[in-house]
């Protein structure tokens, strides 16, 4: 057991636990943008850190990867973190103007207008790398990546060319908290990521569905008939 | 093989003895810097005209590391730190080679080779004389210009080694106990105590560890780390291998920087020898204790130099740091407990292990123990490295050793810690240098780079400098540093360009703050520092920048206009000759007139002029 | 271009197939073709089994590595803190000015390549040129002409 404070709050966790976690099941929110639940965070996008006095010391830490500890006194809206949450957010709308979530949330924080040149050419990609995230772990083909860094830093598929591995499943745009991926599905045709592919028609409802690549990958991975996979979901 | 400590000081004999045959001995400085300056020529030259001579057996010729005084290089020392000559082979290597020959020859001094001092009249023959080495304490740099690199034989022979056998008769916890008590911090910059760290490491969880040394050093105008990977490599082994004994791990690696070749090449050199005398790999000193050494190449990126971008680096990925609220100690490479320090740090553990933790920690300041090495480079008269007792001031530092400023002109400002650092006025020059009382100053000691600026050097160009270098290299993973930096660069820039606004101090300060306080590594962390130190002392060059659109420095070309003065120029022709652009009229021995049109403001004809008649407005 | 696979599996070999060592593999193929190839990065990516896209993240990441080719000279203009302010900047547009290319650019001719580097360690000889392998203190003007000189007559002979 760990205990500490919150805003002044005593809270209990268990040991190992996040502090994002502990402090939302508290019913303290803390923004995110690059935190997933089920494929938790690198730390990139930094809007959900949080102040901690722990003796005399004073630290920031993102909430998303800090693991809860005894004793430590945690500030969600200090008045460093609400500064740091506002030039994060207006940082980012000046990367992504485009973009109605990053929008939102600036709004949300009092930031309406941005002090800087935007972007034209960053489209509504805040490089949280959800994207590459789930493609590494949930699909298991990495089809994506960071290329260069710094300010030109940017998700791709390898030399910005269609990907062999890539299976057009798209678990990548659902993901993306911006929606910055393009997918289209159009006259049976999925394109993605530069790649065409041709989508699957369930033998059933005659309706266009998931792409042929991805039903075979699936059935090279768990076995599973083509048949099958054929069959939409709607119609199963 | 099994070496022995009877082999070690059999070794040493013969090598000592093997010199003994030698009349004569002539050391060429063969580091980086003598190397740009022809130093191989020099030593290729020399190696041949003594064996025309029939002299190749009586007069040995060796290469050694760097000295640190590279302005004056090619370096050549002879004897036993005897006579040093500087600029040898610069203007004519025949010429100097002979003069040389005569010195060994005939005993004659060439007073036109000796090191140029402050005092015209004073004749500086042995290094020893020299001012900027007398005032130095080298304990680091004890052997660099003194020892070939890459013969082990001799950093046996001058007690190398010794430590690492002492130090396996001892208790791993004894070890870290007299790191610990020697007051030991780490010299990359961090300055964590370097036994705390060892302990951590040691107490960590799992069977296998390893032990890095961090040999990235990118802060631009700091090389101390390639001076000593270059000149003693085997000093850094030998520490390691006294660290991964204590810490209990068999594998330690070093990182070097790609920019590094000579370093790289040394260090690899250096490790194989280890290897074939039986110092690296298995059961050394017949202790039962294996260690061996890998070495890794960094691919140019300056972030790689914070410890979890290195480790990623290492473990074949992009540079990325992580967040450390998990140490590095229980989880660094490949999850295991890894513990990093810089080269510098390494090379000080030999020295605590012969001398005793007392001994390191009778130097210094009491929070801030034993030498550092510096690179004072800049604005002083004699630039190089200088390697001193942590306490001494940045006035002995720049006056004392350096020389003061050149051309005696005004001392404006030194910089520190490199992009992470700040810099400090001239109300500071009494502080000591140490890893604490500059950091209060909002400044950093850093790893050690100290580039000194006079009055030609404009503090709003110097932030915009470091801006524009911290957006280059930064990795790009962090909203705030990838973002904010770059918005920081953008503000200062059109400063700079005459573009400033009302706000633009206050803009810049809260940006800083933000960034400071939020970014996920050390690079982005520091990175408002210079920003925000000369914004906190030289605010009224910020606020001319801005309100008055002027550069009383003279530095940022959107501000100035170069113009010759009609009642001082004579017409020599000087500077019409060597403008790049060619955009000075005049005809001999009349006024010459600057095209502003045309002109690029590169300030070479302010450079060459031997008449004043230059001004910058 | 065609890349020969057993020089990039003597690479590989060099190494004992360890991942970590990939981008020490990439240099080594940079310094086979002056610049990495797509191939070479598939190839080796392959062999390591590792994704494809990982070796293109770790081929971007690191300035020393380059996708496109390079001239048979690379210079390497320091613009380090001490080479900037004695003047590096200027030395560097003499070589663009002299070469008529932009830094990360190479001459049609194929002959040099421009790029600044962060520091050289060389500090007390600012400012500092890289060609290639060897170092040039305390450059000036005149010296940039003559290393022009000097290396192209290289490639002629």
């Amino acid at each position: 057991m760990v205990e500490f404070k919150i805003n002044g709050k005593k809270v209990q966790a268990e040991k190992g636990e996040i502090l994002l976690d502990v402090a939302k099941r508290e019913g303290h929110e803390i923004p995110t943008l690059c935190h997933h639940e089920k494929l938790g965070s690198d730390g990139r996008c930094r809007l959900c850190v949080v102040e901690i006095h722990r003796g005399s010391r004073r630290r920031f830490v993102a909430s998303c990867l800090y693991p809860v500890e005894n004793g430590i006194d945690v500030y969600t809206d200090s008045r460093d973190v609400l500064l740091i949450r506002k030039t994060i957010l207006e940082l980012l709308l000046a990367r992504c103007p485009g973009s109605d979530t990053i929008k939102n949330l600036a709004s949300q924080y009092g930031v309406f207008d941005v002090r800087y040149t935007k972007d034209t050419d960053k489209g509504k990609c805040i490089l949280c790398g959800q994207c590459i995230r789930a493609c590494e772990s949930i699909v298991g083909v990495s089809a994506l990546c960071m290329s260069g860094k710094g300010p030109e830093k940017k998700v791709t598929t390898p030399f910005d060319e269609p990907s062999e591995v890539c299976i057009g499943c798209g678990a990548c745009a659902v993901i993306c908290p911006t929606g910055h991926i393009y997918i289209e599905d159009k006259d049976g045709y999925r394109t993605i990521w530069r790649k065409k592919f041709e989508l699957a028609r369930c033998p059933k409802c005659n309706r266009f569905h998931a792409p042929i690549e991805q039903l075979e990958f699936i059935s090279k991975k768990t076995g599973v008939d083509m048949e099958e996979l054929l069959i939409c979901q709607n119609c199963k | 093989m099994n070496i022995t400590l009877e082999q070690l000081d059999t070794i040493s004999l013969r090598y000592i003895d093997a010199m003994s045959k030698y009349s004569k001995i002539i050391k060429i400085c063969c580091g980086t810097g003598c190397v740009s300056s022809g130093a191989l020529k020099v030593y290729e030259e020399l190696k041949r005209v003594l064996t025309d001579r029939g002299l190749i057996d009586e007069v040995l010729v060796k290469k050694t590391g760097c000295h640190g005084l590279c302005e004056r290089g090619p370096i050549v020392v002879l004897g036993d730190e005897e006579i040093l000559y500087q600029s040898v082979g610069k203007r004519n290597i025949n010429e100097d080679i002979t003069a040389l020959l005569k010195t060994i020859g005939e005993n004659e001094i060439v007073d036109r080779l000796l090191y140029q001092g402050e005092d015209k009249g004073k004749r500086y023959i042995s290094p020893r004389d020299i001012p900027f080495y007398a005032g130095q304490k080298r304990i680091v740099l004890s052997l660099n210009g003194i020892i070939d690199p890459e013969d082990i034989e001799e950093y046996i022979s001058k007690g190398g080694y010794r430590a690492l056998y002492k130090a396996l008769l001892m208790e791993p916890e004894e070890i870290i106990e007299w790191v610990e008590k020697s007051g030991l911090r780490g010299r990359g910059g961090g300055g964590f105590p370097t036994g705390t760290k060892w302990r951590s490491c040691r107490v960590a969880h799992g069977d296998i560890k390893y032990v890095v040394a961090n040999g990235d050093e990118g802060d631009p105008g700091a090389f101390m780390d390639r001076s000593l990977m270059e000149g003693n490599p085997h000093s850094i082994i030998e520490g390691m291998i006294i660290g991964g004994y204590a810490i209990g791990s068999n594998q330690g690696f070093i990182y070097v920087r790609d920019e590094y070749p000579l370093a790289v090449n040394r260090l690899i050199k250096a490790i194989e020898s280890a290897r074939s005398y039986g110092l690296l790999g298995k059961n050394i000193f017949d202790s039962g204790f294996d260690f061996d050494i890998k070495i890794f190449r960094g691919g140019g990126a300056f972030v790689c130099g914070e410890s979890t971008a290195l480790m990623s680096s290492i473990e074949g990925k992009s540079g990325e740091p992580r967040a450390k609220y998990i140490h590095t100690v229980e989880k660094g490479l490949w999850e295991k407990p890894t513990n990093l320090n810089n080269v510098e740090t390494w090379a000080c553990v030999p020295h605590i292990i012969n001398k005793g933790w007392n001994w390191f920690a009778s130097i210094g300041t009491p929070n801030s123990k034993g030498t550092k090495v510096f690179s004072l480079v800049g604005k002083v008269k004699n630039t190089g490295l200088i390697e001193v007792p942590m306490g001494i001031t940045l006035r002995e530092i720049i006056y004392d050793l350096g020389g003061g400023i050149r051309e005696d002109k005004k001392f404006k400002a030194v910089q520190t810690g490199g992009p992470s650092g700040g810099c400090l006025p001239e109300a500071y020059l009494e502080m000591p240098v140490d890893f604490d009382s500059l950091t209060r100053l909002g400044s950093m000691m850093g790893s050690g780079g100290m580039i000194v600026m006079d009055e030609r050097n404009c503090m709003v160009d110097v932030a915009r400098y470091f801006l524009k270098f911290l957006v280059e290299e930064s990795c790009g993973k962090c909203t705030p540093c990838r973002e904010g930096v770059r918005r920081m660069f953008e503000i200062v820039n059109r400063i700079c360009n005459g573009e400033g606004k009302k706000g633009d101090i206050q803009h810049l300060e809260e940006l800083a703050h933000a960034i400071s306080l939020s970014s996920l590594c050390g690079l982005g962390q520091s990175a408002p520092n210079p920003v925000l130190s000369t914004i906190k002392y030289f605010r009224d060059e910020y606020i001319l920048h801005i309100e008055d659109k002027k550069c009383p420095a003279g530095v940022c070309k959107a501000l100035i206009k170069f113009s010759i003065q009609p009642d001082k120029c004579t017409g020599c022709m000087r500077c019409a000759m060597e403008c790049p652009v060619k955009c000075i009229k005049g005809a001999k021995k009349e006024v010459h007139v600057i095209d502003s049109t045309l002109c690029i403001k590169c300030g070479t004809c302010y450079d060459v002029c031997r008449f004043n008649a230059v001004t910058i407005e | 271009m065609d890349v020969d696979t057993d020089q990039l599996d003597a690479i590989i070999e060099k190494y004992n197939g360890d991942r970590s060592y990939m981008l020490a593999m990439f240099q080594d193929v940079q310094r086979l073709y002056r610049y990495l190839p797509k191939q070479a990065i598939y190839h080796i990516c392959k062999r390591l089994e590792v994704p494809f896209s990982k070796g293109y993240e770790v081929a971007t990441f690191y300035k020393a590595l380059s996708l496109k080719p390079r001239g048979r000279h690379t210079i390497h203009v320091c613009l380090g803190t001490a080479c900037h302010f004695r003047g590096g900047p200027n030395i560097l547009e003499v070589f663009e000015r002299e070469l008529k290319i932009k830094t990360g650019e190479t001459t049609k001719d194929g002959n040099f390549t421009v790029e600044t580097v962060n520091c050289l360690g060389a500090c007390a000889l600012a400012p500092l040129v890289r060609v290639d392998e060897q170092d040039f203190g305390k450059a000036t003007q005149a010296l940039v002409k003559k290393i022009i000189d000097e290396f192209r007559d290289e490639v002629k002979s």
